[in-house]
């Protein structure tokens, strides 16, 4: 019979393991290194389910631009691709700053840890004030999908074929969820971002521990890489001239 | 509190550690969230349970007399959506898997205490969410929600059932990730890939289709509330769009949904013929691989939900073909286990009955999944009773046999007191009886041809005497899952304690006290034996373990 004498006692009591070094490593993780793991491929895992979160709007998204591909031309030109395109920049440099205060707080560099945390929570704000500029122009063209919705446009490279409103009301409407999910994932990693500021202010992160910064970085390069796939898809149709 | 049979002073376990309400509302001991969850789902599933008695007495006549056929169409909404997301989905994963899954790989929790606590709250604000919903008017759509009806006619409450459903999902996500997580990086020493008991390899592929599938009929829930609250016209034919999409979207999730039900169940069902035929899982890796297999073309079958909803003929044959395909690994399992009983020292303990209930009716209810994978026949029992009865077989012939086989197996663990043998058999042969009269009919009904989800069939008088033989069926199946509830929860009282390891099983959660202590494990599990090792264990004399091995 296998009992309790196969199961060799393993390295020190646990009961005195947890109590005296690492006051961050939890008690059900044998060594941080597990702790990391663990904290790291839950990240990962996380992320894979927003990909298929985000992958059924893509799916809707890409039926519809293949059915109507003239309307989907048409309103993809009435947005402002230069806005658009400022802020995939900001978002850019925010993923370095996070990549910079990833660094500083293996490093031990504090002021520069701090100084990337608040140019990373700026630059968030920085893409949600341009964001809101955009959507404010939509409302005053009557471009957002409803009761008052209009869209008289010519297609693209046909001045005289209109296109059909309730055809690009669908592109609107996939752009109003896509755009606006995305925007509230960057005002939770905004959140989460203040959250670290807080911690790394109190001096929580050290070299040897600072797996919440480099889980909200993760977090924060997924959120922007679904923009840089959001930016061509939905500005960037058809573009002539 | 004098406790009878109990043996000088009680041993500090998971349950007497700590009384009182908040430290069970806020503990992150994974096997006390074990049965919170277990308490909710059961509240959840005689609710569901309770529609669908309603749904039957309304059956027993043709004419539509108990309820109209408003109320009907909320009846079997309403009890498939209690069952699906708040029962089926959860229960073995959230509660067995819950309390299991750590212990079987000599871990002291799952990865994420908090996280699970989190699932657990995120279930119970689901649930609220639809209590809500039913008790203030319901709603008609069917549990799969399908447009245009949802989004543009039915003025029923959608949006909150679907919040519901949403959040549930969420739970379930999170559930999934834990145990991936778990898995991968809390394994003891020697607990390698090859030695893990096939109840965790089942839900590891489980958690797969969770993580991967269940953000999926989120984000399609998401659009449906948004077309409904905005008028947006993404699922509307009147404003351009495409109700084939949602369909498409929500069974890319629901077909492999089916699969969360049913995996896990696999699970318990091997752990219970290892044991009680005291042999190793004939074909051990076949059967662990075909949980993936099942997990990996699950995802590709969903449009055979969708063979009359006007997809193109190739595409139904494609997915006809996977279908055919899906079944290989089930059968794999099914001839395993036929295998491993084969030669083997078979007791008929309570558990071992529901096993064997979960063989026989399983297998039918894969049968009949070819049937319906065939593209002549299924468009010919579509939204029958045909369909019904199959599922039934699955979900509830499968799925739940093999939980309240799981149950019984692992209540000494869970409760550290023995279930009442004579009434747990008693009551496995009633579920057994009841189910196959409830259901069988169905079969026979639908090839008939007699619609589901119609209230009044006074117009095809011939079919009472098999819906008479149904409802019957059902008011015994209804007794056969209420005894269980109260012999166990007599036996949390009066049954006699349960010694660390009363079925002489092999794994280690046998190796542990019953009930266990929050951690586990007083000291870390170093792993050096096969699973299901027992022609080991049952060998005579095998009193001088091997140290050095």
């Amino acid at each position: 019979m296998h009992d309790s004498s196969t199961a060799v006692v393993h390295g020190e009591a646990q009961t005195e393991a947890h109590g005296g070094h690492d006051p961050a490593l939890l008690h059900h993780f044998a060594e941080p290194q597990q702790q990391r793991d663990a904290a790291s491929l839950g990240m990962w895992i996380f992320l894979a389910t927003e990909v298929m979160f985000f992958g059924g709007l893509f799916c809707a998204y890409l039926v519809y631009r293949l059915k109507y591909f003239p309307e989907f031309a048409a309103a993809s030109q009435s947005l402002n691709w230069k806005l658009g395109a400022t802020n995939t920049a900001v978002l850019i440099c925010s993923s370095l700053t996070v990549v910079l205060a990833v660094w500083a707080a293996q490093h031990a560099k504090r002021a520069l840890l701090l100084g990337s945390l608040v140019l990373t929570i700026l630059l968030g704000f920085a893409f949600l004030g341009i964001k809101a500029v955009e959507y404010a122009e939509k409302f005053e063209k009557h471009h957002v999908p409803g009761p008052s919705f209009s869209f008289v446009e010519p297609v693209p490279g046909h001045p005289d074929l209109m296109a059909n409103p309730y055809h690009a009301q669908i592109y609107f409407s996939l752009y109003f969820v896509m755009t606006g999910l995305h925007a509230l994932h960057m005002i939770i990693g905004i959140g989460f971002f203040v959250w670290l500021l807080i911690a790394s202010w109190k001096g929580r992160f050290t070299p040897a521990y600072n797996t919440p910064l480099e889980m909200g970085g993760l977090y924060w390069h997924f959120v922007d890489i679904v923009w840089i796939y959001l930016f061509p898809l939905l500005y960037l149709i058809d573009l002539r001239k | 509190m004098a406790m009878p049979n109990e043996p000088q002073g009680e041993r500090t376990n998971y349950l007497n550690k700590e009384y009182g309400v908040w430290s069970w509302l806020l503990t992150t001991d994974h096997k006390r969230i074990a049965l919170l969850y277990l308490m909710s789902v059961t509240f959840f599933f005689f609710i569901g349970g309770f529609f669908a008695l309603l749904i039957r007495l309304e059956l027993l006549t043709p004419a539509s007399d108990l309820v109209q056929a408003d109320t009907y169409n909320k009846l079997f909404t309403m009890h498939g959506m209690v069952m699906v997301f708040f029962f089926l989905i959860p229960v073995v994963p959230a509660v067995l898997g819950n309390f299991l899954v750590p212990i079987m790989i000599g871990a002291k929790d799952l990865a994420f205490p908090r996280i699970n606590l989190l699932s657990w709250y995120l279930y119970a604000i689901a649930g609220l969410l639809m209590t809500h919903c039913m008790l203030t008017g319901g709603v008609d759509t069917g549990w799969t929600f399908y447009t245009p009806f949802s989004t543009a006619f039915t003025n029923t409450k959608i949006i909150e059932a679907g919040l519901a459903a949403f959040v549930a999902g969420f739970s379930s996500i999170f559930t999934g990730l834990n145990f991936i997580v778990t898995i991968h990086r809390m394994r003891a020493p020697g607990m390698t890939w090859s030695r893990l008991p096939l109840f965790v390899w089942a839900h590891y592929a489980t958690s797969i289709i969770q993580i991967l599938g269940t953000p999926v009929v989120a984000i399609t829930i998401v659009l449906v509330a948004a077309e409904r609250l905005f008028h947006l016209g993404i699922f509307d034919p009147k404003l351009g769009g495409d109700p084939l999409l949602f369909q498409h979207l929500f069974w890319f999730y629901s077909h492999p949904a089916v699969y969360i039900m049913i995996l896990p169940s696999m699970g318990i069902i091997s752990e219970i013929i290892a044991c009680f035929s005291r042999k190793r899982i004939f074909g051990y890796n076949f059967v662990a691989l075909s949980s993936i297999a099942i997990a990996v073309l699950g995802f590709l079958v969903w449009a055979h939900h969708m063979f009359v909803a006007g997809i193109s003929v190739y595409a139904a044959l494609i997915f006809s073909f996977l279908t055919y395909f899906v079944g290989v690994p089930s059968a794999i399992k099914v001839f395993n286990w036929t295998a491993t009983l084969y030669k083997g020292s078979i007791r008929y303990d309570a558990p071992m009955l529901y096993a064997f209930g979960f063989l026989g009716l399983f297998t039918i209810g894969g049968l009949t999944g070819l049937f319906l994978a065939c593209l002549g026949i299924n468009v010919h029992v579509t939204d029958t009773y045909f369909v019904v009865a199959h599922f039934h077989y699955i979900m509830v012939g499968g799925v739940l046999m093999a939980y309240l086989g799981g149950i019984h197996f692992w209540w000494p663990k869970i409760s550290g007191r023995m279930y009442p043998e004579g009434w747990a058999r008693l009551g496995a042969l009633t579920v057994f009886i009841g189910f196959n009269l409830t259901f069988f009919p169905q079969f026979i009904l639908g090839y008939l041809g007699m619609p589901r989800r119609y209230a009044d069939y006074s117009h095809m008088p011939e079919f009472q005497v098999l819906n008479v033989l149904s409802t019957a069926g059902s008011t015994v199946l209804g007794i056969g899952y209420l005894l269980p509830m109260l012999y166990l929860l007599w036996s949390m009282r009066y049954g006699k304690p349960a010694s660390d390891n009363p079925w002489n099983a092999a794994g280690l959660e046998w190796k542990i006290p019953s009930p266990p202590t929050t951690f586990n494990f007083e000291e870390e599990p170093v792993v050096t034996w096969e699973a299901y090792n027992y022609e080991e264990l049952d060998a005579p004399h095998k009193e001088e373990v091997p140290v050095a091995r």
